[in-house]
């Protein structure tokens, strides 16, 4: 009598375990099964682990490139509350600029191992806050009287998409629909880093560029006065508000430092593949999976979501078509959602 | 009767009940007879001013608008009337036209299997087809709706745009499954014996047969099927809408919490408007099928699968049925209308570059319009149709 009384107070294993994978160790060992999972398939294909390291490194190359566009993407989603559609057309435009001033400036040697001139490291400074100047247009003319009317964040992300469309169909009209690359029929050969793993320099300096943005974005956030303001307003708006931040302020800053990154991804992801004007919406599902991994609004925990994608979506290509990619960064999320929809470094109980 | 009248008469019958729709309530008992009597003066008018090339064109127009309004019909039960924020339709589209092809062919035997994979093509009826394209289309809503629908709005909108990305790389990729990249062909055109003498169709009555006999076109037949769905599931979506269910759906999108606190299952309620729309978007997937003949992953371009449908309802205006269907009409309309239109336009004078650009002048238009509405008329043409549920009245 006594057991059938206290054993509904009692959590059964079922309970426990959920709410193990519930916790954030959980879903640290979610993933971590992910990859042992994506591992033992390479295995059971009979790839070896010397394939694999080279698809790590190139994984970790590609994070490179997924964090510049996820992190924006994290704050944009915690300042202005709404999934913004638009921020993968951000980078296209960004790679689209830099190869107008690469076409404007007559073409030098290459430097040193790399494939690219002193051309592009210009156009890169140039395509920074000129698609940080987009993105605040756009927030000034789509989203700021939609902002004004109170309307809901699912308005504000259709908008967004129609803006996301407005850009793509711009860059249609301009550059047509084929791919293209910064350096025509310049080869980009692939050295030796050490033992058997063979990158291109380009990659290297991707990687390079990537982390001195990730350090600079890091200072700001840290050790000014804006930055704070900015994660204070993408942890809790009305908070944020009430405490006397100048919010509209906070938003244009927010514009300004997220499509400066995405500008910089889209550069980085052109030099990496080739330009098409489609490139930019192909990462737009890699860089969601990003920021919900990393909980929206935390800007390193984009960074984190970022080497998780990026190393998986490079590793399943051992035994995947190549073309899946997006299609893995998808899944992950959806297991995450299921177990821990707030994100690997959320609050329980989401925002 | 002369071919011609025939095929105006196909045309102008379907036209004269969507007008009827829209008569004043006091002339509701009329509708019926109206539309036939005016179906039947537009034909004659139609055949007195309209050359048969542009009478076909009509028809075509009239084919791909209808199944337009199907798939904005079902986003109207997920956005317009349960606010559900699904971008991916084009998932739903495409997996309803593929089941479509799968269920009704036959796979390819002898020189030409060598060209053609497919897992399976069981040779079913078209009606079965389109029934298994609405229920796996549903199946697809059921899977992804479980992670998602009790979630944050924005999640349901992330994870349906990789739905739609996923479903089209699978599509592009598994050649096995339905011959990615390459288009599957072949896929039936139900009652086609009526415009061709030489397909058999013993189960049709001989005064059908007789009645469609001069008739040389096909399309003009499978104008009136897209209608006779177009009509079946708007009156159905009325029904439903207007019925207790219909109210607990609107009474979430306004007020989730409160309807939540009046007992309701806010997420079960979710998950049926979600996969019902789901349903209807998948019929819509596999009209559009048996109407192309041949399909592949490229006709589910997000796009014009996705994008342009969302347009649609917002310029009809969402939670209003007739607004859907009208949208689609107005929208398909100017997204057939443009090239034409930029044709005429010197691009290639304005700069040498942009000579091939014309068509994708009408993705900007689309854009244009979308933002715009969002800003200045977020209701639509004819915004929210205020109605009291049906068991209050009647």
């Amino acid at each position: 009598m006594n057991e059938s009384i206290s054993k509904p107070l009692e959590p059964g294993l079922g309970r426990k375990l959920k709410a193990f994978f519930e916790s954030r160790n959980g879903a640290a060992v979610i993933l971590l099964m992910i990859f042992v999972v994506i591992a033992l398939i390479a295995r059971a294909q009979g790839i070896t682990f010397a394939r694999l390291l080279p698809l790590v490194v190139r994984g970790v190359m590609l994070s490179g490139i997924i964090s510049l566009g996820a992190i924006g993407l994290s704050l944009i989603f915690g300042v202005l509350n709404f999934p913004n559609f638009a921020h993968g057309d951000l980078m296209t435009v960004g790679a689209y600029l830099a190869l107008i001033i690469v076409g404007l400036l007559p073409h030098g040697q290459p430097l040193g191992p790399f494939s690219f001139g002193y051309e592009l490291l210009i156009g890169l400074l140039v395509a920074m806050p000129a698609v940080g100047l987009v993105a605040y247009l756009i927030d000034r003319f789509v989203y700021r009287p939609l902002r004004a009317s109170n309307s809901s964040a699912a308005i504000l992300a259709m908008a967004s998409l129609g803006a996301a469309l407005l850009v793509r169909s711009l860059v249609y009209i301009f550059f047509g629909a084929d791919f293209t690359f910064f350096y025509r029929g310049r080869s980009r050969p692939a050295i030796e880093l050490f033992s058997g793993i063979r990158v291109r320099p380009d990659q290297l300096f991707i990687l390079g560029l990537a982390l001195v943005l990730i350090v600079l974005i890091y200072l700001l956030l840290e050790k000014t006065k804006i930055g704070k303001a900015m994660r204070a307003t993408a942890d809790n708006p009305s908070l944020a508000r009430v405490t006397g931040i100048n919010t509209e302020q906070v938003v244009l800053i927010t514009w300004l430092v997220g499509g400066g990154l995405a500008g910089a991804g889209g550069v980085m992801y052109g030099l990496d593949a080739q330009l098409r004007p489609e490139m930019g919406w192909w990462l737009l599902l890699p860089l969601f999976a990003s920021v919900i991994l990393g909980s929206i609004g935390n800007p390193y925990g984009a960074l984190a979501g970022a080497l998780v994608i990026g190393i998986a979506w490079q590793v399943s290509t051992a035994f995947l078509p190549a073309a899946y990619g997006p299609g893995v960064a998808f899944v992950i999320m959806i297991v995450l959602l299921l177990f821990r929809p707030q994100g690997l470094f959320g609050k329980p109980g989401g925002s | 009767m002369s071919d011609a009248f025939l095929k105006a008469l196909l045309l102008g019958v379907p036209l004269a009940f969507v007008v009827g729709r829209l008569l004043p309530a006091k002339f509701r008992t009329w509708r019926v007879p109206l539309a036939i009597i005016g179906g039947w003066g537009l034909a004659a008018l139609m055949v007195a001013m309209l050359s048969t090339g542009r009478l076909a064109y009509l028809t075509s127009f009239g084919i791909l608008a209808g199944i337009y309004s199907v798939l904005s019909l079902g986003l109207n039960i997920q956005w317009g009337f349960t606010g559900l924020f699904n971008i991916g339709i084009a998932a739903f589209f495409s997996v309803g036209a593929f089941t479509t092809a799968l269920f009704t062919t036959t796979p390819a035997e002898g020189a030409a299997a060598a060209f053609t994979e497919q897992a399976f093509g069981l040779g079913a009826p078209f009606l079965v087809g389109v029934l298994a394209a609405g229920a796996i289309s549903g199946l697809v809503a059921l899977l992804i709706g479980v992670p998602t629908l009790k979630l944050r709005e924005d999640y349901l909108a992330i994870s349906s745009i990789g739905i739609a990305e996923v479903v089209r790389l699978i599509f592009q990729n598994e050649r096995w499954l339905a011959n990615g990249p390459q288009p599957l062909r072949g896929i039936p055109r139900p009652l086609f014996c009526l415009a061709d003498s030489r397909a058999a169709c013993p189960w049709v009555p001989e005064a059908v047969v007789t009645f469609f006999e001069p008739l040389s076109s096909y399309s003009f037949v499978y104008l009136v099927i897209v209608t006779l769905f177009l009509v079946v599931i708007y009156v159905l979506i009325e029904q439903l809408i207007r019925s207790p269910w219909g109210r607990v759906l609107r009474a979430i999108r306004e007020e989730e919490s409160s309807t939540a606190m009046s007992g309701k299952h806010v997420s079960a309620f979710k998950m049926q408007a979600f996969v019902l729309g789901a349903v209807v978007m998948g019929m819509g997937g596999a009209l559009y099928a048996h109407h192309m003949v041949a399909i592949d992953y490229s006709h589910f371009d997000p796009l014009y699968a996705t994008f342009l449908i969302w347009v649609m309802l917002m310029l009809g205006g969402s939670a209003n049925n007739l607004g859907a269907i009208l949208g689609a009409f107005v929208v398909y309309g100017i997204w057939q209308g443009t090239p034409e239109l930029v044709r005429y336009l010197p691009l290639a004078q304005i700069h040498p570059s942009l000579a091939g650009s014309g068509p994708y002048i009408r993705f900007l238009i689309i854009a244009l319009m979308l933002i715009l509405i969002l800003i200045y008329r977020p209701k639509g043409i004819f915004g929210e149709q205020k109605f009291l549920a049906t068991v209050t009245k009647r």
